[in-house]
């Protein structure tokens, strides 16, 4: 029940990658056949990564995940002076990479969502400057699943004269990649969150866009990732991506999407429960919160019971704050605290809604009953 | 164990409740590993001289949370770490940090046993399903039958006694506490730690206040207040002898601890020690080792353990600092929640702001904050 944290590789994925550990292990940049074995397996990925996100193949660097595409398409384009719109909602790859640089002399504008989780576009102009340079919008939020508008930020950029990224890492699988209709320069993804691989990635950057590399050294991805290519790494997500697009031709996402549904009418059927995020939204995420729990606890009961859930991005718990995306949307410390994400695999079955749904509501009516009993400390 | 108890167990990453976990599997209870995430060690850094990466071993540190996860791998039991933050914050750091600014002299670990330590970990363990928790706290606690309470005693290791900051235990608490180290020595924590093949059975203690890096609490004063954008409130004024005469001036009452010879900023031919602090007027009274002593203590917000209340007078010994030697008083009920108690002989450094716990015989009687 946590896809959006990650996914297991596909089987077809793991025979694909199988051959460029031991035995087709050469340096796709070396001259030699061994070499140009990788080489024609990183330049069928890229044709693979091209189909997928509709562009050419020129415009593909690989790289080392969604961190990385993120990191390097906002440093990579940014310098002192220059504007950053952005949202409150992104992932911390984003909103960390934005603060640094907005100590480094970038102006950054972090635009709130509406309370249903969405930026509406119009939020975006009003926040253009002249000195506007980049807009970087997540495709799909990873802790709610809502959509965004990028098609229409888009054309505000476009019109703005500014560069725009989208931060696809969880859009990714889910939903159809068009990199001309989204109107974007720069896109993320990210292999493992699409029954790829863990550690290897793509960033699309359409020609002509100026960005320097994040990493420096040798000539790799036309000087614009330098360190030799992950190719089995590399052949996992051309792989994965092929899959997932064939995925997105049939009826997987309907299926998901009924069952994610009967998976939120099955927790909304208990009491003091909501769901946040009442704008369209990704097939597989609901993020639910529940009255009188703490998010923390429940989680633990759950996995406790077998059941893997999330209180929000894997990448910000084991520790700290509550959801910042759910805070943005308005709500208080208390009740992000006391809210999940349910995530489903697009291999999910009946059978895993079921099995959620029966531990679930025993927990979190435990959960309730304990709350309150223990008062009473000296002090 | 007859039948398989379930129990949490608050791991720090340290030897002792590294063991502590190892010694309830070795017995066969199913143990869950829990590490109260308290205080964010980067927080302050770089503010007024507190060092940009934390001292190692520091509680809460990424280390100790390292440490402890490696121990729950090492003995196959699910681990979590449960964010407290806020809450630590709330109950513990911000009162710290104003009862110094009250001119009083805060112990932050007792604060942190009864709000976070006790309270919310029983919480978090009931709401896993567990109805006790397990700490590496040297301490003792037995059911009582005769008087129907649960009873808080020293430690055999009284070295490691650690009855001081346990007060302010509730029954309900007491009875969903396992102490397992109460019977052993340090020593023999360390050899059961080696013998269960824990890595850290020789990391040293710590001793510091967890959210202090080096122990200097003033800068963490400056440093907190700066973070929050508060001024630290001006407590200049007047050090006074114990005549009232003004002998000098001073930069502020949360500079100071009652019996603190160094740093007063008078120059006088005998050593000179701080008396009392009147966070009204700010006057500092400073004076010879022998004023110090004084023979009584209140203390108040009181917390009973082998007793249901204070109603008569009462001959107990009583503890006033952690590294204080009990002493022989008489304790008596004042008004609403408070006791006052009369010493034998005249005690030196009664410290508002510290607690006083009593004793009888091996047992905690109960405690207060003096104040």
């Amino acid at each position: 029940m946590d896809a959006n944290a990650t996914t297991p590789l596909l089987p077809e994925v793991f025979e694909a990658m199988r051959p460029y550990w031991m035995e087709s292990y050469g340096n796709a940049s070396s001259i030699h056949r061994d070499g140009q074995r990788a080489r024609q397996a990183v330049d069928a990925a890229r044709e693979q990564l091209a189909e997928f996100l509709g562009c050419r193949e020129a415009e593909v660097v690989f790289n080392s995940g969604g961190t990385e595409g993120d990191n390097t398409a906002l440093c990579g384009l940014l310098a002192p002076g220059d504007h950053l719109i952005t949202t409150a909602i992104e992932h911390e790859a984003i909103l960390r990479t934005a603060e640094r640089l907005a100590t480094r002399g970038v102006e950054v504008s972090f635009i709130a969502p509406e309370p249903s989780g969405l930026i509406a576009p119009e939020t975006v102009r009003a926040a253009l400057q002249p000195n506007t340079k980049l807009i970087s919008v997540m495709l799909a939020n990873n802790e709610t699943g809502v959509l965004q508008p990028v098609e229409e930020i888009g054309k505000i950029a476009a019109d703005a004269g500014a560069y725009f990224h989208i931060d696809a890492v969880q859009g990714a699988g889910k939903v159809r990649l068009d990199v001309t209709r989204f109107g974007c320069h720069l896109l993320s993804i990210s292999a493992h969150k699409i029954h790829g691989p863990k550690g290897v990635g793509a960033l699309y950057v359409r020609r002509g866009t100026p960005v320097e590399p994040l990493l420096v050294g040798g000539k790799h991805e036309r000087r614009r990732r330098a360190g030799t290519e992950n190719v089995p790494g590399i052949v996992g997500l051309g792989k994965a991506v092929e899959l997932a697009r064939t995925a997105l031709d049939n009826a997987t996402l309907t299926r998901l999407a009924a069952l994610r549904d009967r998976l939120e009418q099955g927790i909304l059927a208990i009491t003091g429960t909501r769901v946040h995020g009442a704008a369209p939204r990704v097939a597989n995420t609901t993020n639910i919160g529940f009255e009188q729990v703490e998010g923390e606890a429940l989680v633990i009961a759950l996995d406790l019971k077998g059941v893997a859930l999330s209180g929000g991005s894997a990448c910000s718990s084991g520790s700290t704050e509550p959801s910042h995306v759910l805070m943005a949307m308005g709500l208080d410390k208390t009740e992000a605290r006391a809210s999940l994400r349910f995530s489903l695999l697009r291999t999910a079955s009946e059978a895993d809604v079921d099995a959620v749904l029966g531990v679930l509501p025993e927990a979190v009516a435990q959960l309730r009953a304990i709350s309150p009993a223990v008062a009473g400390t000296a002090q | 164990m007859s039948e398989r108890k379930k129990i949490a167990v608050a791991m720090s990453g340290g030897v002792d409740s590294s063991t502590v976990a190892a010694l309830l599997v070795h017995e066969g209870a199913e143990v869950v590993g829990l590490t109260l995430q308290l205080w964010d060690q980067q927080r302050l850094a770089g503010r007024h001289g507190i060092p940009d990466t934390p001292p190692v071993g520091r509680c809460c540190s990424l280390d100790d949370v390292y440490d402890a996860r490696k121990v729950a791998e090492h003995l196959g039991v699910p681990y979590y770490v449960v964010n407290q933050e806020e809450r630590f914050e709330q109950d513990v750091v911000r009162p710290f940090v104003d009862e110094y600014l009250a001119g009083r002299t805060p112990i932050p670990c007792s604060l942190c046993n009864n709000h976070l330590k006790f309270d919310q970990l029983l919480k978090t363990a009931r709401s896993i399903g567990s109805e006790f928790i397990a700490t590496g706290h040297y301490a003792v606690n037995a059911w009582d039958e005769r008087r129907g309470r649960w009873i808080l005693k020293h430690p055999v290791d009284l070295a490691k006694d650690q009855t001081y900051f346990l007060f302010g235990l509730t029954q309900e608490q007491l009875a969903h506490t396992l102490f397992p180290l109460g019977g052993m020595t340090k020593p023999e924590v360390r050899e059961h730690a080696r013998e269960f093949g824990l890595r850290l059975a020789s990391k040293p203690d710590s001793q510091e206040i967890c959210f202090i890096p080096g122990g200097d609490y003033k800068q963490f004063l400056a440093a907190y207040m700066e973070e929050q954008g508060r001024e630290i409130p001006k407590s200049a004024g007047e050090m006074v002898d114990s005549g009232g005469k003004v002998i000098g001036h001073h930069e502020g009452i949360e500079n100071f601890t009652i019996g603190q010879r160094k740093g007063l900023g008078v120059s006088s031919p005998t050593p000179l020690y701080v008396l009392q602090i009147d966070p009204a007027s700010h006057r500092v009274t400073v004076g010879a080792d022998d004023e110090l002593a004084t023979k009584t203590l209140r203390a108040h917000k009181l917390n009973w353990i082998s007793i249901p209340e204070l109603r008569t007078a009462m001959r107990v010994k009583i503890k006033i600092r952690h590294r204080h030697e009990p002493a022989w008083a008489t304790l008596e009920p004042g008004g609403t929640d408070e006791a006052i108690a009369t010493f034998d002989e005249p005690q030196r450094a009664v410290t508002p702001g510290q607690s006083a716990v009593f004793y009888d015989g091996d047992e905690v009687v109960g405690g207060g904050w003096i104040f």
